[in-house]
This record gives C-alpha cells, structure tokens and sequence, in this order.
C-alpha cells in the first residue's frame, strides 16, 4: 500500500466518523439536552418530542448509527483494498 | 408454590447452568484465559458484552433512578448507550488490530514506556474496584430479600460461584456464561414490564405504553404521570431539576467512561477480525438497547403504581390515603429490610406520601393536616418490587431474582477478569518476570483473580455508597483516565510518552480528588467528603458525576501540550500507529 492510498484511506474513515458523530450529537444532545424545552411543545404519539428523544429516541439512532458505519466502512476497506478477504 | 422455595429453585437453576459452561468452557492457555483464543462469534460476543456491561446497577438500579429523577433519568440512559458509538468508531477495530492481551499493554507500547503501563494499570484497578464494589453490593440485596438469607452469607455464595466460572475458565469461560447471563436477565427484566405496560395501558410493548393512554382514563400515561406528581409537590416528571451543563457533562462523562471501561474494551480483543470488532459492538448496543428503551417505560409505571398505591384516592380527602393497617404483602416485606419505611408523623393510620421539601405545596399540607412525608423509599427497590406492586404471579418474582443475580455476576466476573489480567500479564509477565512460561503465567492469572475476588467481596461488606452513584464515578475515573489515552494514541501520532502520561495523571488525580472532595469514597477514614456537595460550591455548576467530563478535556489539553514540547515518540511508534489504522497488513 502506497503512503498515499494509506492517507486517503484514513481520510475517508475520518469523514465517515465525522458524519456520525455530528449524528450522535445532533440526536442526543442537541435534540435530548439543549433543545429538550423546544421539542417538548411537540407531540408524537402521547410522548413529548424532546423527552422521547432523550429517553428513547437517541439510543434507536446510536444502534443504527454502529450498524451503518460498519457497513459503510467495509466497503471503504474492499474499496482501498485493505479488508480481512 | 412458596415464592421461597420457588426462588432458590429458579436461581439455583441458573447457577448450576453457569457451573455447567464454565466446566465445559475451560481455559488451557493464557490466550483463552485472557482473550477467548480470539474465537468468539460478533453475535455471542455482543451478548456477552451487554451482559459484562449491563451490572447490577443497569438491572436492579437504573429504573428506580429514573422513576424518582424524571427527565434528568436520561443522562444514564443516553450516557450508557451513547458510549457504544465512540467504542465502535474510535476504539474497538484498532485496538483489535492491535491485537494483544489487555489496555495497559496497548498503553505501554503504544507510548513506548513501562511507567505509561503501569499508570494504566493504576487507573485500571482503580475504575475496575470502584465499579466492583456497586456489584457486591447489588448481589447483597438480592440475597438478603429473595432467599432471605444474611447479606455476608449471601456475598460469600455470589463470590463461590463467580470464583468458580472466573478461575476455571478465564475469558472463555466468562464469555459463554455471559451469554447465558444475558438471555436469563433480559427475561427477567421484559416479562414483568410487559405485564405491566398491559395492566396499565392494554399495549404490551412498553417502549410504546410508555406514551400510550392509561386505560379508562382517557389521557397518556406521562401526562396522567405529571398530573399526579405534581398534586403532590413533586417536580414535573417530564421536567428536570438538574441544570443544563450538569445534565451535558453527566452525559459525557458516562458516553466516554463507557468507551474507556477495561473490561468492556477487552472485549473487542476477543473476536477473529478487525470487521467482527466493529459489528460486534452494533450487537452489543442492540441488546443492550433492549433493556435500556423498557427502563423508563418501568420506572414511568413504577412511580405510577407507586404513588396510586399510597394515594388511591383524592389528594387531600381523609381516606384518600392508604391505611396502614390495609398495606399491601410486599410494602411489609420490603420493610422487614430496612429499605422501605413508614413513620406515622401525624398519627392518623395512613401513609402520606409527597414533597415536603416544597415550598409552594406547604399550605395544601398544612391544611390536610399532613406533617410531612411519611414514606421513604430506597430507589434501589423499585424494580426488585415492582413485580409484587403490580401483582404479578410468583415465578415472575423469582425471575426477577435470578436476573438481578445474573447482571451483578457477569459484571464482577467481567471486572475480576480485567484485574486479574492487569496484574499477571502486565505486573508479573511485563514488568518482574519476562520469560515466564504460559503455564505459570495462567498460574499467576488464576491466583490473582482469587486475591481480586476476596478484596471485591471485602468492599461488597462496605460499600460507599448506593450502586449506581458508586458506578457512576467510575465512569468519571474511565472517562478522565484511559479514554483520552487510548484515543490519542490511535489519532494523535505525535502524542508522546510524556504527554500521555502527564494528560493520564492529570485527569486521574483532578477527577478522583474532586469525587472524594465532594462525595468520599475511598478516604472516609481520614475524614472526606471535606466540601459541601451543593451547586453553589461546584466548579463551574457541574457536579462530581459530570466532573469525568472536565478530567478527560483537561487529560486532552495536558497530553496535547506536553507531546508538543517534547520530542516526537520514534519511528517504530508512528508506525505501530500506521498498522493498527488499517484492517489487513500494515
């Protein structure tokens, strides 16, 4: 592997992790903590938005988050041809 | 069937199911006893992992937690999920590159020093006790209530059994008895609250109930739940009390704490690839996820059941509250405990159970004739008794017991393992005698788990503090120690020895100071907590929960800092950095 195949296969992982990172804190603490009064004057389903994300809606969106950034990175591993065959 | 006998037959069950896997499951070399041959499947290893992580504290505490704090229950639930995500996208694949046996090893080569390891083992057994002790303690009430048996009794049956499965089988051991763990405490905790979710609302998905309408009533179970909390002066449940920055650091501290726990990082040392190391934490997280979505539907519904069991009628009617001589079977059990009591302040036979620390609710009191509140509730009872509260048949109860059990078992063993292997491989293999053989190495491993299950069982007998503050420090030691380390070390290649080790120290010392300051922990003897633990005296507003936050920046800045001051760690390093980065060769 080339030094420079090696750099832009580490920025791609770090861009990957860049997009679910802000993911996991828009949802958790930006929906669940500093936004919580805001969502709550919104309704679904009986439950105060900003309290259902902080009490469920985040931990959905954290499981989904893990699944999707190990598909995405298994494809950029095949992509740079560096996966565990 | 008594629910006695029916409770040691259904635990009694489940330890000879242990027993069982751990005889099956023996460990022959230091690479099974450390790391499972590295042959564990993602899936098991994500069951494994939820049941190392969810303790006594996730099982038996979490929900009761929540029900009594509301809103501001969210900063465990988001602080021990979110946490997954950081181990998934920072820690585990690279460190399962790695590719050896435990943290402090990583730590010691990675920043080419033996001082760096041995911090790391420091801070390791500190986090590791801390979070132990929570776990005695757990096993101790569910032996002292269910097989009504003397709680040091009941600490020497846990300490037998998790000797038994943690010095045979080691990591492989542990592993498969985890997944038997996982399966028995996850029964256990959605049974009764799909039971319950039915009684109170008719869905029998509590993560739905949660905001479905109470049956007959016509309004949600969280609005009904507002209503009824605040007619007795408590604070809104929806509705916090915490400020804004404690609820974010508490938050962080527990998400970053959860990523530098050792024996939840080793557990991505344990699977074949690079690959399963990522997917493996998305299972974990999706079990793990499955209890943490029901707790606050159980702990909404437990306050719920709670309060209409004290207050059956109109607040401030005279037979509006629960008379003590109709007290239902288990408010007299669970006051055989201790953890539950009532004090009849006004003399009038019944329980008056509200707020009397508000202000604005005084009047209504003073006019009902109520002299403050006459029920105290240990939060660490609801989940243990909600079952009872709500009726449900015995084998429910005792499923319950043997799930509690289950959750402070798998995590002892979890954290015994990771000492074990801090002081045979890193202290006695690492530091005094290199060329040991493998042999005596398993030895060593052996020998120390036994010493670490004695001193476990020791702090087990005092612990100080309830179990899921107690947990929560050690998230904040995690948080402000071996996360940052670890982190800068696989995306920082010019953090260096010095800087490690000085950001290491810095966050350790800082944060356990600031705990101690505040709440005492391990210094009582000597006089601690010194401070008042009131908002007005904490730093910046954030409390000794939410202080690992602050200890792990400060960890980042120091280690920053000092690495750049300093000359840049040798080329063998940076390019140990370079392998662990990509998945083949390197």
């Amino acid at each position: 592997m080339t030094p420079e195949n090696r750099a832009a296969y580490w920025r791609a992982n770090l861009r990957l992790v860049a997009i679910c990172m802000s993911v996991w804190f828009v949802c958790s603490y930006g929906f669940g903590i500093l936004l919580v009064e805001q969502l709550n004057e919104i309704r679904v389903a009986g439950f105060q938005l900003g309290f259902w994300f902080a009490q469920q809606g985040s931990i959905y969106i954290f499981v989904v988050l893990i699944f999707f950034y190990a598909w995405r990175m298994n494809k950029i591993d095949r992509q740079y041809d560096v996966d565990e065959e | 069937m008594e629910l006695k006998l029916l409770t040691y037959l259904v635990v009694g069950a489940s330890f000879a199911l242990y027993i069982g896997i751990a005889i099956w499951s023996r460990a022959h070399t230091t690479g099974d006893f450390y790391i499972a041959g590295k042959g564990v499947s993602p899936i098991a290893n994500g069951m494994a992992t939820a049941a190392d992580w969810m303790s006594a504290a996730s099982f038996i505490s979490m929900a009761g937690l929540i029900a009594f704090l509301g809103y501001d229950g969210s900063v465990y639930l988001m602080g021990w999920t979110g946490g997954y995500v950081l181990l998934a996208l920072f820690l585990a694949p690279y460190l399962r590159k790695f590719g050896k046996f435990t943290v402090p090893e990583f730590i010691g080569e990675r920043f080419y020093s033996r001082t760096a390891r041995v911090v790391a083992v420091i801070c390791l057994i500190v986090v590791s006790f801390t979070y132990v002790a929570g776990q005695m303690r757990g096993v101790g009430i569910v032996f002292s209530r269910f097989l009504e048996v003397d709680v040091t009794v009941g600490l020497i049956i846990g300490m037998g059994i998790v000797f038994t499965y943690a010095v045979l089988g080691g990591m492989k051991g542990v592993t498969y008895t985890q997944v038997a763990q996982y399966c028995v405490l996850i029964f256990a905790y959605t049974v009764p609250a799909i039971f319950i979710a039915i009684q109170i609302t008719g869905n029998a998905i509590p993560q739905l109930a949660f905001g479905s309408e109470v049956t007959g009533a016509g309004i949600s179970l969280l609005d009904k739940l507002d209503d009824i909390v605040t007619s007795l002066g408590f604070n809104q449940y929806t509705d916090g009390t915490k400020s804004r920055i404690d609820v974010f650091c508490i938050t962080l501290a527990l998400m970053m704490g959860t990523a530098g726990l050792p024996h939840v990082i080793v557990r991505f040392f344990t699977v074949p690839k690079v690959r399963d190391a990522r997917i493996s934490a998305g299972y974990a997280l999706l079990f793990i996820a499955v209890l943490y979505t029901t707790a606050p539907a159980v702990g909404a519904m437990a306050r719920y059941n709670l309060i209409n069991t004290m207050q059956p009628g109109e607040v401030g009617s005279v037979d509006g509250n629960l008379a003590y001589s109709d007290r239902p079977e288990w408010f007299n059990t669970w006051e055989k405990t201790g953890l539950l009591k009532f004090e009849d302040k006004n003399g009038d036979g019944r329980v008056q159970y509200y707020n009397d620390a508000s202000d604005e609710f005084q009047d209504s009191a003073q006019k009902f004739g109520w002299q403050g509140n006459e029920l105290f509730v240990d939060r660490d009872i609801i989940v243990l008794a909600n079952p009872e509260i709500a009726k449900l048949p015995n084998w429910v109860i005792a499923l319950v017991a043997a799930g509690g059990i289950a959750a402070a078992l798998s995590t002892a063993a979890g954290l015994l393992l990771v000492i074990s292997a801090a002081i045979s491989h890193d202290i006695v293999k690492g530091i005094f005698l290199p060329n040991i053989s493998d042999r005596r190495e398993l030895l060593a491993g052996r020998i120390a788990a036994a010493v670490a299950i004695v001193v476990a069982g020791y702090l087990g007998f005092d612990p100080p503090g309830w179990v899921a503050q107690v947990v929560a420090f050690a998230f904040g030691l995690a948080a402000a120690s071996l996360f940052p380390a670890i982190l800068l070390g696989i995306f920082f290649k010019r953090v260096n020895k010095e800087g490690a080790i000085a950001g290491m120290l810095t966050g350790l010392v800082f944060t356990y100071g600031y705990i101690e300051y505040f709440k005492g922990l391990f210094l009582k003897w000597a006089g601690s907590p010194w401070g008042e633990n009131v908002t007005e005296q904490w730093l910046f507003g954030i409390s000794p929960e939410g202080i690992g936050a602050l200890g792990m920046l400060l960890n980042i800045s120091v280690a920053m800092i000092v690495s750049y001051a300093t000359a840049a760690p040798p080329q063998h390093v940076q390019e140990l950095v370079e392998h662990i980065r990509i998945p083949r060769g390197g």
